[in-house]
C-alpha cells in the first residue's frame, strides 16, 4: 500500500492553496482530484473575483486556477497531482480508498489528510422537476464555460444568490436569453452589484416568487411560477407562465464532507454554514489530530475564503508533520487576518455565527 | 426596493455623482457600490489614491473627486462592474460616459446604440465614441459613449440595434 505524508482530497481553490502552502513548508503532498482537470469550480468561473489582492481579487476564477496550478509546478516532485481519482472511503487507520479512471481501486495511507472536497448543489421539489431542460446552475456553467455548449435558448433562473445571478449574466454573454431570475426570499441574496449588472440588461429579478410546476412532454416547454407570502406559501391567483426550454436551479450549496463523517470526525449541523460540517479548531484541524478541513467542505462561503483557509490548513498540517517554517507564526496570523477581514462585514454575519458554533 | 430588484433609485444614484461643476471640468469616476461586501480592488488599482476603502475591506469605497483624474483604470478592475467615468467637459449639450461592456460583438466607434437605464429600459440614443480593449483591461472592454446631458443620471448601459 502506498504511503504518503500529506494527502489532500480535492484540487479546488482550497485544495490547491493547501498544497502550495504545505509544500512551501517542506511537506510532500499527494492531491486527489476526481475530475480530469484540476481547479474545481474555478475552471468555469469566467467572472472577476471579489476580495483583496491576497485572494487574487479582480482576476477571473479560470485564470486563478492557472496561476495556482503553475505554482504547484514550482515545488516539483514534492507535489503530485492525481487526476480522475475519487476518494471513496476514509478509514480509522488513515487509509483512503481511491477509485482511479473508474477501474483501478487501491488504498493510500496518509500521515495527515486535508479534506477539501467542496460542495454539492441543493435541488428544489416541484411537479415535473425531472424533465430534460431542468439543470442545476453548476451544470449549465460547466456546459457553457468548460465545454462551450449552449444549454438551450431561453432560460428561467431559479435563485437570486451569487451563483444564480452570475450564471444568468454568463448565459447572456453566451447569447442566450434569460427570461427572469426568481427567488423565494423577499430580498436578493447575491451581491447587489451582480444583481444590478443583470437588471440593467433588462432581466427582471422577481423576489418572493417560486416555481409551481414545470410543463412539457418530452422536454421542458414552460414553467409556471407564482408569488409566495412571507411564510413562503404560494399565493393563489398569482401564477405566471414563462415559455422557456431551460430551467436553471440555483438554490444553494451544501458542504460535501461524508468522508470526514466516515472517518469518525465529530460533525454538527450548522444552518449558517448550509449543512452538516466538521467541528474544527482555528487552524482547520478536526477533533482527530492530523485531519484537517478547508473550503466549502467546512461550510459554504466564497472562493476567496476557501483559498485563505486552504493556505492556513496547508501551513498547519505541514507544521504538525514537523515542517515548521521560520515564519510560521507570521504566516498563520496573516491567513487568520485575511479570513477575519473577508468575514467581518454584514454579508459575513452568518458565517461568523456558524464559525462560532462549529469551533472546537 | 433596491434589494428586491437590483435597480438603484434616483436618490441613491445621485449620491454617487460629484457636483455638476466637477463633471464639467473633466472626467471623474462614479463608483456605484452601495453594499458592504469584502472587496477592494478599486482602491488597489487607483494610481492616484482617489478611491479609499480603508482598513476594513468591507467598507463602501469613497472617491475623492478633487484627486480623481478620471483615468478609468478602476472601471475594468471592479469585479462588480459598478464604476463608470463621466465627463461633461467636451460639450454643453452632451456628456461622455465610459462604461464596462463584456458582450460580443463589440460596437464600433461612430455607431448609434440604444441607451438603457438601470432597469434596462431604453431611454435615449447614444453614440459610441471609442472602444478600448487592451490586454491590461483583462477582457472587460470599456466603451466611451456620448449621451444627451438630460440623461446624466439615467443612462447606465446600452444595446446595439438588431
Amino acid at each position: 500500500m502506498r504511503e504518503v505524508e500529506l494527502l489532500i482530497i480535492g484540487s479546488g481553490p482550497a485544495g490547491l492553496c493547501a498544497a502550495i502552502s504545505a509544500a512551501s513548508s517542506g511537506a510532500s503532498v499527494l492531491i486527489l482530484e476526481r475530475s480530469f482537470k484540476p481547479g474545481g469550480q474555478l475552471i468555469k468561473q469566467t467572472h472577476m473575483f471579489f476580495g483583496s489582492e491576497s485572494q487574487y481579487a479582480s482576476y477571473r476564477g479560470v485564470d486563478i486556477a492557472d496561476i495556482l496550478i503553475e505554482k504547484l509546478g514550482e515545488y516539483g516532485e514534492r507535489i503530485e497531482l492525481m487526476l480522475n481519482a475519487t476518494a471513496v472511503g476514509f478509514y480509522e487507520d488513515n487509509v483512503v480508498t481511491v477509485l482511479k479512471d473508474e477501474k483501478e481501486y487501491f488504498k493510500i495511507k496518509a500521515r495527515s489528510v486535508i479534506c477539501a472536497t467542496g460542495a454539492f448543489e441543493k435541488s428544489l421539489a416541484f411537479p415535473n422537476n425531472d424533465l430534460p431542460g431542468i439543470y442545476g446552475a453548476g451544470a449549465v456553467q460547466t456546459l457553457m464555460n468548460v465545454y462551450g455548449i449552449r444549454p438551450g435558448n431561453r432560460v428561467l433562473m431559479v435563485g437570486a444568490g451569487n451563483i444564480g445571478v452570475i450564471v444568468s449574466y454568463q448565459l447572456m454573454q453566451a447569447g442566450i436569453e434569460v427570461a427572469a431570475v426568481l427567488d423565494a426570499a423577499p430580498r436578493i441574496g447575491a451581491y447587489l452589484v451582480h444583481a444590478s449588472k443583470l437588471a440593467r440588461m433588462g432581466v427582471p429579478i422577481l423576489t418572493s416568487h417560486t416555481v409551481k410546476e414545470a410543463i412539457g412532454k418530452d422536454c421542458l416547454e414552460a414553467a409556471i411560477v407564482c408569488e409566495v407570502d412571507e411564510r413562503f406559501d404560494p399565493i393563489p391567483g398569482t401564477e405566471k407562465r414563462f415559455d422557456v426550454d431551460v430551467l436553471c436551479i440555483s438554490v444553494g450549496l451544501s458542504p460535501l464532507n461524508e468522508l470526514l463523517a466516515m472517518r469518525g470526525v465529530e460533525m454538527k449541523y450548522v444552518p449558517q454554514l448550509s449543512g452538516s460540517v466538521p467541528m474544527r479548531s482555528e487552524s482547520c484541524e478536526t477533533c482527530i489530530p492530523g485531519i484537517f478541513v478547508a473550503g466549502d467542505a467546512s461550510g459554504i462561503e466564497e472562493a476567496s475564503s476557501a483559498m485563505a483557509e486552504g493556505y492556513l490548513a496547508g501551513l498547519c498540517a505541514a507544521a504538525k508533520l514537523g515542517h515548521v517554517p521560520e515564519n510560521f507564526e507570521q504566516r498563520r496570523s496573516e491567513y487568520l487576518k485575511q479570513l477575519e477581514d473577508l468575514r467581518s462585514g454584514p454579508v459575513g454575519e452568518r458565517i461568523r455565527a456558524g464559525m462560532k458554533i462549529s469551533q472546537l | 426596493m433596491f434589494e428586491k430588484t437590483g435597480v438603484a433609485t434616483r436618490e441613491m444614484v445621485i449620491t454617487k455623482f460629484p457636483p455638476i461643476e466637477r463633471i464639467n471640468k473633466g472626467p471623474v469616476a462614479v463608483v456605484e457600490c452601495y453594499q458592504k461586501i469584502p472587496c477592494n480592488p478599486c482602491q488597489t488599482a487607483c494610481p492616484c489614491g482617489a478611491i479609499r476603502i480603508g482598513e476594513d475591506i468591507n467598507e463602501i469605497p469613497e472617491r475623492d473627486e478633487s484627486v480623481c483624474t478620471g483615468c478609468g483604470i478602476c472601471v475594468a478592475k471592479c469585479p462588480g462592474l459598478s464604476i463608470m467615468i463621466v465627463d461633461g467637459s467636451k460639450s454643453e449639450k452632451t456628456v461622455e460616459f465610459r462604461i464596462p461592456y463584456e458582450f460580443m460583438p463589440l460596437p464600433e466607434a461612430g455607431e448609434k446604440v440604444v441607451g438603457l437605464d438601470r432597469a434596462g429600459k431604453p431611454v435615449c440614443e447614444a453614440t459610441v465614441k471609442r472602444v478600448m480593449n487592451p490586454p491590461s483591461f483583462d477582457r472587460t472592454p470599456v466603451i466611451t459613449l456620448e449621451v444627451d446631458r438630460a440623461y446624466l443620471y439615467d443612462f447606465r448601459n446600452f444595446r446595439r440595434e438588431a
